[in-house]
């Protein structure tokens, strides 16, 4: 195959991809492609429910995974679909924009030969002369916003051509375009955007680096120092709840400044009332309880330390972990020679179960709070220079039983339990925590406009009627002449019947009203139907 | 006032039943396909053209008919069954929206902050939806037997199943947008109910159609016709039936649109994000592009009206999908069905 082979077979390629039908299939595609991003958990989605699958399915998720189950939406095969649906359409819209513009400049067609053959027509005779009747005509088309076009012909007739609605097309383009516009607004948001997600304590501060989020993403254009230089400061948070348990209000109070040197200011934030910032925003988006611990080691060693649990049911059970590496250190050694350290796993219930046998709250507000904590102690393996999880003990260590379990016990505020190495675990109070997701998203307005052209460019298309007039225009025998109309609905639209008729009667003359309109198509079908998507082509 | 409004439901799915039992009885014995044939059947007016200088004769002249203009369906005894059908239809419709008020007034709120609610809304406009059409349209009526057996079947699956009591709302849903993104999708949803009515029936009808076809001899085919294209005796015409059902589509197409873009707008305000890919998202997105396909498919004339009309189930199939498996099955963060 030569050069010109590989031309023809790019071109078939091409006429291929800009066709109607591989739209279609292409739509369809997409549509299943999406599926499996609700099947299986999605890492943009939750990333916990992703590694929770890997532990109920360990054979099956790096398969699983390997295929992008967990990251459908940014998976090469659903990128391809989408691609290859958006390249289709600019194949489609481009030569269709060109034919566009060319109809809006050109005037109508001149009429076909027969007009009594359109599904509409009327015939009727005047007394003015071809010319004449034909001007009366076009002018009633033109203040109806007819796009008219009069043409003389060598026989004597004269014939007016008029379309009308050409603001479904408009509409249709403006639709596709629009979708482009989408597309890009997206891109843009994730090469310039970024996002961090942070879990406050009551009373404390952050500041806007990545070195302060727990999680964040960064798009591929951002640069860590580019982020803007706020502090948020959580004041206070409270939850109001129904008797059922059910959340009726969420408050964070904040004060933050947006530069260093600003005097702070004070924001309430609210579930779907983010506090807006120079360059992002900042959302509420959970809360908890963190338990405050005093602990006491045998050497009168004093270290208190506040400690987010994590909400595991809708009443706000938790769990967490509290863990004290510097603990039963002999005075003024770095290292005790066999390590006491202490690691505390704990259950809070803010309204304790009256079953003492069942450890979940019966209430999301400390009505009757009680923490079960379980003591451990030994090496917490910290040293080891592995990651660990700040709500989990490493497990191997207790598997190794270089962690021992010391007991456990329930504890209201205020209570203390001495271990039986002496030491004092206390459980003072409880101080509300938040999580708080700080995003910036550059494309917003981008993804926003091009929404409401795609609806306003919907609406267009689907209630735009395209519609074509014409008359003919020819000298009488015995002077005057014999006008004949036709029209055509190009689209879809049953009330075309009625404003053919209303048409003839204004364009024609009163008279028209006694002829009767010849209508070889009653159900109002359009015979030549116009695509509303895209043109029909490689067929 | 929580239970006046639960026993109202009970008296609207009672009542629909009762006006779905009227409009069988006038399918079941009214005359055989009768209103097919006065629905389908163009009637036919020789008028003279006045036009002395002599118009081609052969200009047969024929006064459109207009779907709405038909007469009435079928008179007689089975004729009084469907008008009581359509006049039940009507007090089920007063209940249905009853239902919704006092629920509103118990909760305090609009009444759609549960699936429960939501269900109730999307069939309130369903309801709604077919009382408009019918009375532009009367020739339709043989339609209500597939009404208000759906409607019956869903409400009465809300009463029974997705009950909930009334009460406020979760801090999520405390938004301005609640009224506008849900009452978008409770809306598009019914008439996206009402059109797929007609879309399958239109399914129905032509393979009715193709089976009473005459066989070689030239007589109607006498194999009896297999389920359920049975049903398709007395309907009105596949072409009828096939344009409403678009009509209805491309009327409820672009509510669906705005009810995707101000639920990202309301995303955007309370998540941070305005699109996430949460379950019931994902499949608002799969029903958007199944409907698109729908409506390109429509519009292609290489595509035959069948066709393009299974796109139409499908994506109808999409949207009961997000609303009864993804509300049970997905953890997302749209999870304000309330059922237990």
């Amino acid at each position: 195959m030569g050069r010109g082979g590989a031309v023809s077979s790019a071109r078939a390629f091409w006429r291929w991809l800009t066709s109607m039908r591989t739209a279609l299939v292409l739509l369809l595609v997409l549509a299943i492609a999406a599926v499996p991003g609700s099947v299986w958990p999605q890492r943009a989605v939750s990333r916990e429910a992703v590694d929770q699958y890997y532990v109920d399915h360990p054979a099956l998720a790096p398969v699983l995974d390997r295929l992008w189950a967990f990251d459908v939406f940014a998976s090469p095969w659903f990128s391809a679909v989408y691609l290859l649906l958006f390249i289709s359409l600019v194949g489609c819209l481009v030569p269709r924009l060109r034919q566009h513009a060319l109809n809006l400049i050109k005037p109508p067609p001149d009429a076909p030969a027969r007009l009594e053959r359109l599904p509409h027509s009327v015939r009727h005779e005047v007394g003015e002369d071809p010319t004449a009747a034909a001007e009366t005509v076009r002018l009633a088309l033109r203040t109806r916003r007819w796009r008219t076009a009069v043409r003389p012909h060598a026989d004597g007739t004269v014939t007016v051509a008029a379309e009308k609605g050409y603001v479904k097309e408009t509409g249709n383009l403006l639709f596709h375009f629009a979708l482009l516009a989408l597309l890009v607004g997206v891109a843009w948001g994730s090469w310039f955007g970024w996002h961090g997600n942070r879990l406050v304590v009551a009373g404390d501060e952050f500041c806007n680096t990545l070195q302060q989020y727990d999680e964040y993403g960064l798009g591929p254009r951002t640069t860590p120092d580019g982020l803007p230089p706020f502090c948020v400061t959580v004041q206070d948070f409270h939850a109001e709840f129904l008797d059922t348990g059910q959340p009726a209000q969420y408050v964070a109070d904040l004060s933050y400044v947006e530069r260093v040197g600003d005097s702070p200011r004070d924001w309430t934030l609210q579930v779907n009332d983010p506090l807006r910032l120079d360059g992002a925003n900042v959302y509420l988006l959970g809360h908890g309880y963190a338990p405050v611990l005093r602990y006491t080691d045998r050497y009168g060693e004093v270290f208190t330390t506040t400690v987010p649990f994590l909400p595991v049911d809708g009443m706000l059970t938790s769990e967490g972990v509290a863990k004290f590496p510097y603990a039963n250190v002999p005075p003024g050694e770095t290292s005790a020679e066999v390590p006491a350290q202490l690691g505390l796993t704990g259950v809070y219930q803010p309204t304790v179960n009256p079953d003492p046998s069942i450890a979940a709250s019966v209430f999301p507000a400390e009505r009757d709070p009680a923490l079960t904590l379980t003591a451990w102690q030994g090496d917490l393996g910290l040293g080891s220079g592995a990651p660990q999880s700040v709500y989990a003990l490493d497990s191997r260590q207790v598997q190794l039983g270089r962690l021992e379990n010391v007991g456990t016990r329930t504890l209201r505020p205020g209570e203390s339990w001495t271990l039986p190495d002496g030491s004092t675990v206390e459980f003072l109070d409880t101080t509300p925590w938040v999580t708080l997701t700080v995003r910036h998203d550059p494309g917003e307005p981008i993804v926003l406009f091009g929404a409401g052209a795609v609806l306003v460019g919907l609406m267009v298309s689907l209630s735009g009627k395209r519609r074509r007039v014409w008359a003919r225009v020819a000298p009488a025998e015995g002077g005057g002449s014999l006008i004949t109309l036709g029209g055509l609905a190009r689209t879809e639209y049953p009330g075309f019947a009625d404003e053919f008729a209303q048409l003839a009667e204004r364009t024609i003359g009163p008279g028209a009203a006694a002829v009767k309109l010849v209508d070889s198509d009653p159900t109002g079908e359009p015979p030549d139907r116009e695509p509303a998507g895209m043109t029909e082509r490689g067929r | 006032m929580a239970e006046l409004s639960d026993t109202l439901l009970l008296v609207a799915v009672v009542t629909y039943v009762a006006a779905m039992l009227g409009y069988l009885v006038e399918y079941a014995f009214g005359t055989r396909g009768a209103v097919a044939r006065v629905a389908a059947r163009p009637a036919r007016e020789l008028v003279t053209v006045g036009a002395p200088a002599g118009p081609p004769p052969e200009l047969e002249v024929v006064s459109p008919v207009q779907p709405g203009a038909g007469p009435a369906p079928s008179a007689g005894r089975t004729g009084v069954a469907g008008a009581i059908g359509v006049g039940l239809t009507l007090v089920g419709l007063a209940v249905h929206i009853g239902v919704l008020v006092t629920r509103g007034m118990a909760a305090g709120r609009v009444p759609w902050g549960n699936m429960y609610e939501y269900v109730v809304t999307v069939t309130a406009v369903f309801a709604l939806g077919w009382v408009v059409l019918l009375a532009t349209r009367p020739a339709l009526r043989p339609l209500g037997l597939f009404v208000t057996g759906a409607q019956a079947l869903l409400l009465g699956f809300a009463g029974l199943v997705l009950t909930t009591p009334a009460a406020p709302l979760v801090p999520a849903l405390q938004s301005i947008w609640l009224k506008i993104h849900v009452s978008a999708a409770a809306a598009s949803s019914g008439l996206l109910l009402l059109a797929f009515v007609p879309a399958a029936l239109f399914l129905i009808r032509t393979g009715y159609d193709d089976r009473k076809r005459p066989s070689g001899d030239g007589l109607p085919s006498r194999t009896p016709i297999p389920f359920p294209y049975g049903f398709g005796r007395g309907l009105p015409a596949a072409e009828t039936l096939e344009r409403l059902a678009f009509r209805l589509h491309a009327f409820a197409f672009p509510i669906w649109t705005l009810a995707i873009i101000c639920g990202a707008i309301w995303a955007e305000s309370a998540w941070g994000r305005y699109w996430g890919w949460d379950p019931k998202e994902t499949w608002s997105f799969i029903s958007w592009v199944a409907y698109a396909a729908y409506l390109h498919a429509r519009a292609t004339p290489s595509v035959k009206r069948t066709t393009a009309t299974w796109f139409a189930v499908a994506a109808f199939g999409t949207m009961l999908i997000n609303l009864y498996v993804i509300n049970f099955v997905a953890v997302g963060l749209h999870s304000y069905a309330g059922v237990d």
